[in-house]
């Protein structure tokens, strides 16, 4: 009853194992690092002209902008649109006649899938958001991403109130989301169901952005009088 | 098209099966994810199925080349590897090439890592065949799934907008279907092509059998 001798392939040793993942991943670290650096610098002025327009988009009415870094005893110097590594920037948007429109600030924060970047416009004259645009997201395709798109949405940040406390120091009402349609109040922003998680996110990242620049905004803004 | 000696395919028909006997999505049903979400407009969806095609020919070359090298208790995490570094080289030139087409196509460029059109024909193929006939491959496969990518994009963007490529190609006066550009547009248009593509297939399929010997 015996058949033939069934002839077992050995196993390759850990050796050849570990030169082969070792090996094509050194390969593909390399393409990586070499496709980085030639599309870097392409990248990088894609992005700032994305987000010259995007300035434009959430600072309605404004025709120039001037970039300003946060300097020492928090007060606000002019910069390169880049700045500085490190450096914490916000866009000062001005009119055909040079008057200060608002200020385009940059804040990210985690979304449902990974980080999530966006601009938003404030209007110290409203004393509140006046718009965003997100500049960069994975959120869920046909679920998180309509934090872009959705009208209902969307219509939560042409005036979302960042007016601050009487002593200047935080908000008097942090920015939160609440159920669509259960907005009461002008700090609300009225979420998207299917995106619970989402829009939820871009309320937080408003908010802790918000906590943070409007103080330093409202006690420096001469600084941003001077037009470019 | 079969070689005259061993029965392997002529090097022709491995180009030639991608396009239509084996289509990648019409008949292998492959890569739906992309196919359905993406293919809203001409554009985008002519764009993520180049950007597929890119990574399937060039993984299937690399994976080839290696198939001797690699052993096969680890050939799924080299293949992952190799995938996902040619997604990240055409995650940064579509950067590089068009913020806004990067940012249309979002997370789903990404997501070709794990496309099973990609993976399937490592798997299957590259790691069985030469460069040539890997290469020749991953050319017929990708030029199918960016042919029937845009046979989606195109129908879904002309009725869902009126427009293909962002021209106007109706009268002013056209009320576009927006449910075509929306997620379940995407399943009526595949399942309208399928039934072109299988009707067109059956009725070559009858061409072809033989007639009936006289009694």
């Amino acid at each position: 009853m015996s058949g033939p001798p069934v002839v077992q392939e050995s196993p390759p040793s850990a050796w050849h194992m570990y030169r082969a993942m070792v090996g094509v991943g050194l390969g593909c670290g390399l393409l990586i690092v070499s496709v980085f650096q030639l599309t870097g610098p392409t990248i990088a002025r894609n992005r700032a002209e994305a987000l010259r327009r995007a300035i434009f988009e959430v600072l309605p009415g404004a025709g120039s902008s001037r970039t300003f870094r946060v300097a020492a005893n928090d007060r606000f110097e002019p910069t390169e649109a880049a700045g500085q590594p490190g450096d914490r920037l916000v866009h000062a948007g001005y009119d055909a006649e040079q008057r200060l429109v608002g200020l385009a600030i940059e804040a990210e924060g985690m979304g449902y899938q990974d980080v999530i970047r966006l601009l938003y416009g404030y209007s110290f004259a409203e004393d509140a958001v006046i718009g965003i645009r997100v500049l960069e997201s994975r959120e869920t395709p046909g679920l998180g991403d309509r934090i872009e798109t959705d009208p209902a949405f969307l219509a939560n940040f042409q005036r979302l109130d960042v007016a601050l406390a009487p002593d200047g120091s935080a908000l008097a009402n942090p920015i939160q989301a609440v159920k669509r349609g259960e907005k009461e109040h002008a700090w609300q922003v009225d979420g998207i169901t299917g995106a619970t998680i989402s829009s939820v996110a871009i309320a937080d990242i408003l908010n802790k952005s918000a906590a943070w620049w409007v103080p330093r905004i409202r006690r420096s803004l001469d600084d941003f009088r001077e037009a470019p | 098209m079969t070689g005259p000696l061993h029965g392997t395919p002529a090097l022709g028909d491995e180009f030639v099966k991608g396009l239509w006997r084996d289509n990648p999505v019409f008949v292998q049903v492959l890569g739906m994810c992309p196919a359905l979400a993406v293919s809203n407009t001409a554009r985008n969806a002519l764009a993520m199925g180049l950007a597929t095609s890119f990574v399937l020919i060039l993984s299937n070359a690399v994976i080839s080349s290696l198939r001797h090298v690699i052993p096969k208790q680890v050939r799924i995490a080299t293949y992952i590897l190799v995938i996902a570094t040619f997604v990240t080289v055409v995650d940064y030139a579509i950067q590089a090439v068009s913020l806004d087409l990067h940012k249309a196509l979002g997370a789903f460029i990404s997501l070709i890592v794990v496309n099973c059109l990609i993976l399937g024909r490592a798997e299957a193929f590259a790691s069985k065949h030469g460069i040539g006939r890997s290469l020749l491959d991953g050319l017929g496969m990708g030029a199918g799934f960016t042919v029937a990518l845009f046979s989606l994009g195109a129908v879904r963007e002309i009725l869902g907008s009126g427009t293909l490529f962002g021209i106007q190609v109706f009268h002013a006066d056209f009320q576009p279907w927006i449910v075509m550009i929306l997620p379940s547009g995407g399943f009526f248009t595949l399942a309208a092509w399928l039934l072109v593509f299988n009707a067109v297939t059956a009725r070559r399929a009858r061409a072809a059998e033989p007639l009936e010997a006289p009694r």
